[in-house]
């Protein structure tokens, strides 16, 4: 099956745009809107989803022969649910803060359809590297979106963009808050709360699909012939 | 010889959105006028800064929608919305705090979904709560009524707090219904003795039982004028009086407040006859207007006595718009003959 010729940009392409996860699948939505109220919650969950997503698309891939079709979900369940307890570890270990901070999140990563959805319709049927890169570039797909949300939300919530970063990468980056609005701005509290996250994401939803619109748009007046005039059939002999 | 052939109805009202929409604004008037005449001009400058911004972010989203603007603004729905709005918020309040709730209203709840007539929530609902919970600070300062205020500020100093919030911090106090929330477990003789607010009212709070009087004249106004159906209003004050009746002990303060604290403070009347009624976000059938009422009472009354917001109002109405089409759903009017029809073939089933 592997040695089928394989379109890595198209992989690249589904995973960041065409097929986003979170876009236009719409899968993993309970962290996307849960923990998205800042820039470093969004970084942390996302890098987490990737690191999760690699590992079991790559695992799956491997196992992918010596699995039986009736027993394939409840092992790439239990592949899912290790790498995720490696993880929910790591970020005890190293991001001791961020991990106490995302909370209940970091466990459910498991039950992020997303990680799920690639095991069994792609990693399950294509070879090692091709999976590899898939995980990459559905993780990326997701970890944009989640940083975007996160931005936004940030920003409108409580006027500041990148607070707090030094939780996930260290004392280096204590201060790379920046105070967008100033100390003054009251901060627009909804976009922090649950339904400022259902509206942000409305919004992102359609400017990808404006985007696509307006390609679209592009590439039909491309392709349309150019025609100049009107063609008429005749029907009886020559008109002069 | 010909014959003119029309099939029916042959006799028109001459009903159209903009005169409706003209008769909700001037049913505001009295409500607006106590409004003004006991906390000052800031309810004016609201509802002009609504006006500014509901119809200028109209504009501009028919523009980007491509749709006519005349034909759409002329139909005053902005116009109504920014009205509730500028009603519904407290005056004085700083001029982002418009803007916010302008936007929220116009481009979120009513734009997104398609515009006038097709937005399922009460948009002037949807920008009050916004702000509600954006920005609970300023959102809870009500200034201080006439009586109990020595003088109401001026125009200069409205305008600097609106535009710089500055200064008029004295002016400000607690509402009847904020008073009753705070003092719970307390004798309400106590509570009564203890507020000038409640002290002064022979209702509800000096002040605000003649907003609410005003509120309610201006909703007979529009009831007399054909331009809702008494089923909503009623059934909402009905079960709101209901539940304050069961609850009230009459004696602390923990049991919620008297029926004429609920009924006269608060948006009470401007939600039963100005925001339920719009026609758009609630139901359509006689009986499913009567149960979106007494929902929304029941609900006012939960929310006020055991939520965390003292007045409810808004909550209570987007909960129910929810509900609406559900409701549609179950209360479809039988249509003529049908019912009976159906009897007579049960009849014949043993």
């Amino acid at each position: 099956m592997s040695d089928k010729t394989v379109n890595y940009a198209d992989i690249s392409k589904n995973g960041l745009w065409t097929n986003n996860p979170a876009l236009v699948q719409l899968l993993g939505l309970c962290p996307l809107l849960a923990v998205t109220g800042s820039v470093v919650n969004a970084l942390g969950l996302g890098l987490a989803t990737l690191l999760v997503l690699l590992g079991s698309n790559i695992s799956v891939s491997l196992i992918r022969h010596a699995v039986s079709d009736a027993v394939r979900l409840p092992a790439f369940v239990m592949i899912i649910a290790s790498f995720t307890t490696a993880t929910e570890l790591l970020m005890q270990a190293f991001t001791y803060e961020l991990y106490q901070i995302l909370g209940i999140f970091i466990p459910l990563i498991v039950t992020n359809c997303t990680i799920l959805g690639r095991a069994d319709a792609f990693a399950s049927k294509n070879g090692v590297l091709a999976s590899t890169v898939d995980a990459i570039m559905m993780g990326l797909g997701f970890l944009i979106v989640l940083l975007l949300l996160g931005a936004a939300r940030e920003l409108l919530g409580s006027g500041t963009l990148f607070a707090g970063m030094d939780l996930l990468l260290g004392p280096l980056a204590a201060d790379w808050e920046i105070s967008v609005f100033g100390q003054e701005y009251p901060g627009l509290l909804v976009a922090l709360l649950p339904p400022g996250a259902f509206i942000v994401t409305g919004f992102l939803i359609a400017a990808k699909n404006a985007v696509d619109h307006y390609q679209q748009e592009k590439a039909k007046a491309k392709q349309a012939p150019k025609t100049t005039g009107s063609r008429r059939v005749r029907t009886t002999g020559h008109i002069s | 010889m010909s014959f003119l052939r029309a099939s029916s109805p042959h006799a028109h009202g001459r009903v159209d959105t903009q005169s409706v929409m003209r008769t909700v604004i001037l049913g505001t008037l009295p409500g607006l006028a106590a409004l003004t005449y006991f906390f000052g001009i800031g309810s004016l400058i609201n509802i002009t800064l609504a006006l500014i911004f509901c119809l200028g972010a109209e504009a501009a989203i028919l523009k980007l929608r491509k749709r006519p603007l005349g034909f759409y603004l002329r139909d005053y729905s902005a116009a109504v919305t920014a009205v509730l709005l500028g009603l519904a918020l407290p005056p004085y309040c700083p001029w982002w705090v418009v803007m916010v709730a302008s936007l929220s209203a116009i481009v979120l709840a009513k734009q997104l979904y398609g515009g006038m007539g097709y937005n399922p929530f009460n948009p002037a609902m949807v920008g009050y709560v916004v702000v509600l919970i954006s920005f609970p600070l300023q959102m809870s300062q009500w200034p201080t009524p006439l009586p109990l205020a020595e003088q109401l500020p001026s125009v200069g100093a409205a305008l600097q707090q609106v535009f710089s919030s500055e200064g008029l911090d004295a002016y400000t106090s607690a509402t009847a219904l904020d008073i009753v929330k705070q003092n719970n477990s307390q004798l309400m003789n106590q509570v009564y003795a203890d507020n000038a607010l409640l002290r002064e009212g022979a209702l509800a709070g000096a002040g605000w039982e003649w907003v609410n009087l005003g509120f309610l004249m201006g909703g007979l106004y529009l009831l007399y004028k054909k331009v809702f159906t008494w089923h909503a209003p009623l059934s909402m004050l009905a079960a709101l009086s209901l539940c304050a009746l069961l609850g009230y002990d009459s004696g602390s303060s923990q049991s919620g407040g008297s029926l004429a604290l609920h009924l006269f403070s608060g948006a009470t009347m401007l939600g039963a006859f100005f925001i339920i009624t719009d026609p758009v976000s609630s139901t359509v059938s006689t009986r499913g207007r009567i149960i979106f009422g007494a929902a929304i009472g029941v609900l006012v009354y939960i929310i006020r006595v055991l939520g965390n917001y003292p007045d409810a109002v808004a909550f209570a109405v987007l909960l129910m718009n929810f509900a609406a089409p559900f409701i549609d759903y179950y209360t479809v009017p039988r249509s003529y003959g049908h019912d009976k029809a159906r009897r007579a073939t049960e009849k014949q089933e043993p």
